[in-house]
């Protein structure tokens, strides 16, 4: 069983993201979706726990919204990956459950 | 509530302004003019590119001040100013100008 | 005139996941017409408004970042956006827009009206508005 968790906050903003990856099993995805995308930025002071997490759970962004948002998929956390919508889909598919942290 | 030009029905609000954008075309211009009483020519046609450029660049169609304003530092002061402008469009340069060349209401008109 | 007062708009929100920045945005535009003083801050989350490089297409949702370089011609002046917010996030300077306004004391010269400053000259802005407005 695993869990396809989305995140749509900035964890500049809130605990979501942060509380998200503290539950998150491992095999787990994390999507950050919307405001969420801001988690998988670079050189920002989360970055080391961004790392330390992604050993055990895929993280992702959703494309759309990190280019709406003026950021360059350069500038993600090494392993971080970016997926369209239908990539969205995907995800969904392929995990037992989908949890959204709001 | 729609505009007709060549047999084609392009939705407006209650005040007139189309509801997408993107149905704007010339021919659409002259339609909407003739709803308003008025008759393009070079002048209005002038205006009516400004704000449509102004648009495309900002994303907004400016209030009636700020578009006198710009046309003054574009065109000149025998253009930009309210005389000028509001003889070739007696119901306000800014929302009527608007309305013509298929923009928003201005944004910031008080 | 004599009752002109100090108004700042203090952005803490990132663009797009609520409405809170173009909300602002249009609240200024609207309040430029009264002539008072203006000005903008950008702070935690909010300095994300005025990053470069926008791209709404994908996400259906108008791109309004282009319209902060309109507010020159609304006569606003100052975008104060505060360092430690940028870097703590990442991004410098470089990662912003360009906005301009015209100096009518200097010939009409353009000059940048986005100013990065400290959070301690941030506290000073704020303390110095007889209005802040949050968003």
């Amino acid at each position: 069983m695993s869990t396809l968790h989305t995140v749509n906050k900035s964890p500049f903003a809130t605990q979501a993201l942060v509380s998200c990856l503290n539950h998150a099993k491992a095999g787990d995805a994390v999507l950050m979706i919307e405001d969420g995308v801001y988690g998988g930025l670079g050189g920002t002071g989360l970055t080391e726990i961004m790392d330390e997490f992604g050993k055990n759970v895929s993280l992702y962004v959703l494309s759309p919204d990190l280019a709406a948002r003026g950021l360059d998929p350069k500038r993600l956390i090494a392993g971080v990956e970016g997926v369209d919508y239908a990539g969205f889909v995907d995800l969904v598919a392929k995990h037992d459950r989908t949890q959204s942290w709001l | 509530m729609a505009y007709e030009v060549n047999g084609q029905t392009v939705e407006h609000d209650e005040e007139g302004y189309i509801t997408n954008l993107s149905d704007w075309t010339p021919e659409l211009a002259e339609v909407i003019a003739k709803a308003e009483d008025i008759e393009m020519d070079d002048e209005r046609w002038e205006v009516v590119n400004f704000l449509r450029e102004y648009y495309d660049e900002y994303q907004i169609a400016p209030a009636v001040r700020v578009l006198i304003k710009s046309v003054k530092k574009t065109m000149g002061p025998e253009k930009g100013n309210n005389k000028y402008m509001y003889e070739l469009f007696p119901y306000g340069p800014a929302k009527q100008a608007c309305k013509i060349a298929g923009l928003p209401k201005p944004t910031g008109c008080v | 005139m004599s009752d002109v007062k100090k108004f700042l708009y203090l952005n803490r929100r990132a663009p797009y996941g609520t409405i809170y920045a173009l909300e602002s945005l249009e609240v200024v535009l609207i309040g430029a017409a009264f002539e008072q003083d203006v000005s903008l801050a950008f702070v935690d989350d909010g300095v994300f408004q005025l990053t470069k490089g926008q791209n709404t297409d994908g996400i259906g949702m108008k791109n309004f970042s282009p319209t902060f370089r309109a507010l020159g011609d609304y006569d606003v002046q100052k975008l104060f956006v505060e360092r430690e917010s940028l870097e703590e996030r990442g991004l410098s300077e470089d990662d912003l827009i360009e906005v301009v306004y015209e100096d009518e004391d200097d010939d009409w010269e353009e000059k940048p009206a986005i100013r990065v400053i400290s959070r301690a000259e941030m506290a000073d802005v704020m303390a110095d508005a007889d209005v802040v407005l949050s968003f």
